[in-house]
């Protein structure tokens, strides 16, 4: 991750700037940046902060610190753990599920066949669609009724009856997953193809003079160097997949019964439906906290990996 | 290279191709098939991926009764003001951390990058509350200002990759034929950077264009609510018209798969530079 830095580290241009000097350019041309993200990420943060420790609502227009009051309250509701609950499962699952099958299109797109161009097109098409559309759409194709997933299940004889995909407790959260899998999958596919393109052809090709076979190639050549963008990718999906918001507030709101409640629709709606936004602050710290859990663990677990490999 | 696959390994490159195209193109084919199909046809229980009869009328009911178009205008403004801020701000601050002599720089682009895996959720409270006390709810400028700040980290982080492959002696060359640092960013590096700046740009287009939470939170009408929003809204009151939805979905997924097929190696290239390579 560093190389890249300290190659460009090198040759530096001394001499710029004669007007003035390069160091107030620099916080010049800095400053909107600084400006932009410390008004739009770092404020709220800091802000949310203070006012989880506070009783905030527009309803009642309180706005009296209560220390930990909040999270007191937090800890004891089960309506959070279990949209934590929820949260953590569908990271674990959509995740795991992106990445293995991910590589599996990784590996196939990394070999060479008539049609590779616009198959890897293809591939654009579910990332770079609105995700509200995404959760229409799969609204529509996992319909309990008319969807086309319940005809071809049905005629397949895969199901007996229609499933109420996400209209029942049982199987509203795996939709839910699915329709994630199905959005961010090829993306991820096409990130470990550029990893895997980076794996040196002589390798493999001396592996298979070695008469070693498809299989044994990728177990300990590929695979290994793969390792660490596949641990990258692996925690840039996590994190992502642990805010989920458009797909399931288009697709359940949460529901039915509270199945599907994850972190962040649990807190827009403390948040913009109860209007209590100190508690509803809370709720986004505690998701917060755990995020950066993830990624402390996902980042220490990446440096072991690397200090092996070296 | 492939001399030596036996047809049953062909066989199933093939086959796995075949999958992955379905995967990715299959639904929404099915949802722009849905939206040239009459009601009746979609719910007849022998779904068909051809048409017929074929119809316009979710095309109409779209634009005429739900308005998709004042959403359109909404989104468009947003997202290209949104665009053109992001590649102003980004590429200043990506030129400054490349080609000047700043100490840190690369603890800089961390926290920068970094702030872009902040849960949105987690800012959009307080931000509320800001644009609320401003009077900016229910205006593009709360929106801009928030999207600006979500696409900067990306954008910034690709345009900086992408300054560092160009050769450092044009900025020597420059300098010595005395053009000032804001002439070298303008004159030399950014008209160099033009298939960068292009890529970037869509990237900040279509971050603006799908996003739907600070969306949702800070517009409460049609005057100024995104497509997103809008479309999330489309529901009847006694069914939930499909249809009309597959319709409005083509509307404003098509010509985002068109410009996103048209750069797609620029796009690839420029996401895992920022995303995984560095």
């Amino acid at each position: 991750m560093s190389a890249a830095v300290d190659v460009s580290g090198t040759g530096r241009p001394r001499r710029l700037g004669k007007a003035l000097p390069g160091a107030l350019w620099a916080l010049l041309l800095l400053t909107p940046a600084f400006v932009s993200l410390a008004s739009v990420s770092f404020y709220p943060i800091v802000n949310g902060l203070y006012l989880s420790l506070t009783n905030t609502s527009l309803i009642t227009q309180d706005q009296d610190f209560t220390g930990f009051a909040n999270y007191v309250q937090l800890w004891g509701d089960a309506q959070f753990w279990n949209a934590w609950w929820h949260t953590m499962w569908f990271t674990l699952a959509s995740t795991t599920l992106e990445t293995v099958i991910g590589l599996g299109m990784a590996l196939i797109l990394c070999e060479a066949f008539k049609g590779r161009g616009l198959v890897r097109a293809a591939m654009l098409v579910p990332w770079a669609m609105p995700t509200v559309v995404t959760s229409k759409m799969f609204g529509w194709l996992f319909d309990g009724q008319n969807g086309i997933i319940n005809y071809i299940l049905l005629h397949a004889g895969l199901i007996e009856q229609n499933v109420n995909w996400y209209g029942s407790t049982q199987t509203a959260m795996t939709t839910i997953i699915i329709a994630d899998v199905w959005k961010t999958t090829p993306f991820m596919a096409l990130l470990l193809l550029t990893g895997l393109q980076t794996v040196p052809n002589s390798l493999i090709e001396a592996a298979r003079m070695d008469g070693a076979k498809g299989w044994i190639t990728f177990w300990y050549i590929r695979l290994p160097l793969l390792m660490p963008t596949l641990l990258i990718a692996g925690l840039f999906r996590a994190l992502d997949a642990f805010r989920v918001f458009d797909l399931v507030y288009v697709l359940t709101g949460g529901g039915p019964a509270d199945s599907t409640e994850t972190l962040s629709t649990l807190s827009y709606k403390v948040l913009f439906s109860t209007l209590q936004f100190g508690y509803g602050a809370a709720v986004s710290t505690a998701m917060f906290v755990t995020e950066g859990i993830i990624a402390l663990v996902f980042c220490l677990y990446l440096v072991r990996q690397i200090r092996r490999a070296q | 290279m492939n001399d030596t696959r036996s047809p049953l390994q062909s066989i199933a490159i093939y086959l796995g191709a075949l999958l992955i195209l379905i995967w990715s193109a299959g639904p929404f084919l099915w949802q722009f098939s849905t939206s040239f199909q009459l009601d009746k046809a979609l719910t007849s229980g022998s779904p068909s991926l051809i048409p017929s009869p074929f119809t316009l009328e979710h095309y109409y009911n779209a634009f005429v009764e739900k308005q998709l178009h004042r959403y359109v205008w909404n989104s468009l403004v947003v997202s290209l003001a949104t665009t053109f801020l992001c590649l102003f701000v980004g590429s200043l601050a990506a030129f400054a951390l490349s080609r000047l002599n700043i100490k840190g720089r690369f603890g800089i682009l961390m926290v920068i990058l970094s702030v872009s895996m902040f849960p949105q959720i987690a800012l959009v409270g307080p931000l509320y509350l800001v644009a609320s006390n401003l009077g900016l709810l229910d205006t593009y400028t709360a929106l801009i200002i928030t999207y600006l700040a979500l696409g900067l980290p990306l954008v910034t982080w690709v345009l900086f990759g992408y300054f560092e492959t160009l050769p450092r002696e044009i900025d020597e060359a420059a300098r010595m034929d005395g053009v000032s640092i804001p002439g070298l960013l303008w004159h030399i590096i950014l008209p160099m950077s033009l298939p960068s700046l292009v890529t970037t740009g869509l990237l900040a287009f279509i971050t603006a264009w799908n996003e739907f939470l600070f969306a949702l939170a800070f517009t409460s009408n049609i005057d100024h609510q995104t497509i997103p929003v809008g479309i999330a809204n489309f529901t009847n009151l006694y069914y939930v018209p499909w249809g009309d939805i597959a319709a409005a979905s083509a509307v404003v997924t098509v010509p985002l798969i068109v410009l996103v097929l048209f750069f797609q190696r620029h796009i690839i290239e420029g996401l895992t530079q920022g995303g995984i390579k560095e």
